[in-house]
């Protein structure tokens, strides 16, 4: 294996953290009751999904009781989709850039799809058009995942509320978590995902948020945990690890944030020197200077004309940097961009993408590392081919 | 790792392919293996689908290299299945592997393995690739069996001296024993037949094309023009076919003889009116210099050879099968390939 890892795909998967594992190991050993069972390490099981789940509601701002756990992001997003619509029916829109599990699933019950800017933010003139009485669910991812760009969830939601008083608004806000205060979430949305392992937790657990869970019904039956709505066996450690990381991501966001967005600025300044590079989801300011203040801060995402970013991604591998560029499928290979698709990126463009996402574990030397190889990099396959 | 030699062995998961990368490493080769994604669609096995990727995925671990996807999808669209569903629009019978091989896994593979620093590619057929006075030449395989020479024909001396075929000196057998010993995930796989686009469970060749293109109905006729019964899909039909034509058991057998999509015709005849001293060809290249003795002419993957010589046409020894228009027609001097063109319209 490679000794030296420069890990640039922090929107794919955080890092763990430290206390995160410190808070598992013992849950892993001692507690591994069911916490559905009536005797006394059960009922100690339960407590710590309890208390987790406090923890959660304190660094989210949220009520301890609107918390879901769930598998990770994906039923998340499946959960307020499929729920909402079995439960009340009608018509669920979503943006075109939304992740696949809120894409597939909106497809799936006839849903419409609104376009989005060249800058990714939504389309909000075809917002307005697309919504009516029909409408019962809006769902609009807060952070993007292949590009970073932000959405305006207030103004959405105060378009929604005026078109279409009666719809929910979902927001899979998985990527927001580290980088953004949840509170624009919980304020704007009526129903949240999130996923550990995006925010230094383990994979495989998650939560949706749902403020009025009389408007969701549940697309698992079995032992009716978590009020019905999601049956099957708690994920104790995976639980107890999730609410670790939102303890330690929300005491040290402000200051993460303040230090990975320089690193990011730097890096994307530095690379958009090669030629014919592009970053997507920003605006120009008047002096000709870049505003990210629309983009997370953790996240660099260029176009490379001329590129395919397979092959930039395996010369960047081979010198140990880790990054990737549109969505994996299943099998590993690199599929066209349905974002950069609807932001209006050319086929052609989108297939030199690369995203380099930051964490709160990324360092100068990462992004020293990157400018050593990237230009290089992308400097032989323009002269190669590829 | 420094001072070993770097080769980028392409792995579709099967089985040959398998060894041939054990093969490389025992020969002291720095092996990195690539598989090339290149059907979206559904497939039955062929060399596309994720269960495939997981098995080359898997075996590469087992040997221990690095292993990528690199996916092809849209070169395959635009060389592969496009040229296929166009060839069938004008009732030609293209081979969709020669083409794959022409300008997916001979062009822009090997164009990738460049930029990526690599001078060797090799893949997993069953043909030897042999180094002579006059230059590097493809041989068949010692497998006669399961020899893939034909559809590497368009392998140029460039493209040899940077190709090796590192099991095309062993049978089938030897390879699926090397992998037994090996123990590798592919050992008992299945040989993959069929194109690998086609689903077999999903109405095989006519469904898929019915996607892309209409059917023409026409009519079956004799040779005197006479109406003899109607088929519901002209492309559809290939030339020697006999049975699903609509006509009656009795009499002599009559065979599909000839097929026009434009006046939407079967013409069918005996089993002598199949039968030609020359076919035509196109595109006629040779490797080296032309030959103009008789030659060995293959002109179907698994077909048999016969003796011809070649000019404008190819000109047989005994009367031949017509041959489909669209296929590739192969020359081999004994085992090894001189040349090649493509069967064009009577």
């Amino acid at each position: 294996m490679i000794d030296d890892i420069t890990y640039m795909d922090n929107a794919a998967s955080a890092p763990i953290r430290d206390e995160v594992i410190e808070a598992m190991l013992p849950v892993l050993r001692e507690n591994y009751a069911n916490p559905s069972g009536s005797h006394l390490m059960a009922r100690k099981a339960l407590r710590l999904i309890d208390d987790a789940r406090d923890d959660l509601a304190d660094a989210f701002g949220c009520k301890a009781q609107d918390i879901i756990f769930t598998s990770g992001g994906t039923e998340s997003d499946n959960l307020a989709i499929f729920g909402v619509h079995s439960k009340v029916g009608g018509t669920v829109v979503c943006s075109a850039t939304e992740h696949h599990a809120v894409l597939e699933p909106t497809m799936s019950v006839g849903g419409k799809v609104v376009h989005v800017e060249r800058n990714g933010a939504l389309d909000l003139n075809h917002l307005s058009d697309t919504i009516n009485d029909e409408t019962t669910l809006v769902s609009i991812g807060l952070v993007n995942g292949e590009t970073g760009v932000i959405q305006d969830l207030k103004t959405i939601a105060s378009i929604v509320q005026e078109a279409s008083p009666k719809a929910l608004i979902h927001t899979d806000a998985v990527q927001a978590v580290p980088w953004l205060d949840m509170q624009i979430a919980v304020e704007h949305a009526d129903l949240i995902s999130v996923a550990a392992h995006k925010f230094g937790g383990p994979k495989g657990v998650g939560a949706l948020i749902a403020k009025d869970q009389t408007k969701v019904s549940s697309l698992q039956l079995g032992g009716g945990q978590e009020k019905g709505l999601r049956s099957g066996t708690h994920n104790t450690p995976g639980i107890v690890g999730m609410a670790a990381a939102a303890r330690a991501t929300a005491d040290t966001k402000e200051a993460d944030i303040a230090r990975v967005a320089s690193l990011r600025n730097n890096l994307a300044d530095s690379l958009l020197e090669i030629s014919d590079t592009f970053e997507t989801g920003v605006r120009s300011n008047d002096d000709g200077s870049i505003d990210r203040t629309n983009k997370v801060a953790g996240s660099c995402h260029l176009c490379f004309a001329d590129i395919e970013s397979e092959a930039l991604l395996f010369l960047l591998e081979q010198s140990g940097v880790f990054a990737s560029a549109a969505s994996s499928c299943s099998s590993g290979a690199q599929e066209p961009s349905h974002v950069l698709s609807a932001m209006g990126y050319q086929r052609e463009l989108a297939r030199g993408s690369l995203r380099l996402s930051l964490g709160y574990r990324s360092t100068q030397n990462d992004v020293d590392r990157v400018l050593e190889i990237l230009p290089n990099a992308i400097q032989r396959l323009r002269s190669l081919g590829s | 790792m420094k001072g070993k030699k770097k080769i980028l062995v392409a792995m579709s998961g099967g089985v040959d392919s398998s060894v041939a990368a054990a093969v490389l490493l025992e020969q002291g080769y720095e092996v990195v293996g690539v598989t090339m994604k290149l059907w979206g669609g559904t497939s039955d096995t062929g060399c596309c689908s994720v269960s495939d990727v997981i098995d080359a995925r898997r075996v590469a671990d087992q040997l221990g290299i690095q292993h990528h996807v690199f996916n092809f999808g849209d070169e395959f669209d635009a060389h592969v299945v496009d040229p296929y569903v166009e060839a069938h629009k004008v009732g030609a019978t293209p081979n969709p592997c020669i083409e794959c091989n022409r300008h997916v896994k001979f062009d822009k593979l090997f164009r990738r393995a460049t930029a990526l620093g690599f001078e060797l590619i090799a893949t997993g057929h069953h043909a030897q690739i042999t180094r002579q006075p006059e230059g590097f030449r493809l041989s068949r395989s010692v497998d006669l069996r399961k020899d893939q020479s034909y559809v590497l024909h368009m392998l140029s001396e460039k493209q040899l001296a940077r190709l090796q075929l590192p099991i095309g000196n062993l049978t089938k057998h030897q390879v699926r024993e090397i992998a037994a010993s090996l123990s590798l995930q592919t050992a008992g796989k299945a040989d993959s037949q069929d194109v690998c686009f086609i689903s077999r469970t999903k109405g095989g060749r006519q469904r898929f094309l019915e996607q892309y293109m209409t059917m023409t109905p026409g009519q079956v006729i004799d040779s005197q023009g006479n109406r003899i019964s109607n088929v519901p899909a002209v492309q559809m039909v290939t030339i020697g076919q006999r049975k699903g034509l609509g006509i009656s058991g009795e009499g002599q057998p009559r065979y599909a003889v000839d097929v026009n999509v434009e006046s939407a015709t079967v013409t069918v005849g005996p089993k002598s009116d199949l039968y030609y001293e020359e076919t035509p060809i196109t595109d006629i290249q040779w490797i080296g210099e032309p030959v103009t003795d008789a030659l060995d002419i293959q002109t179907s993957a698994h077909g048999h050879t016969a003796r011809a010589k070649i000019a404008d046409k190819i000109y047989w020894e005994k009367p031949h099968k017509k041959v489909a228009s669209g296929q590739s027609a192969v020359f081999y001097k004994e085992d090894t390939v001189v040349g090649s063109g493509i069967v064009s319209k009577l």
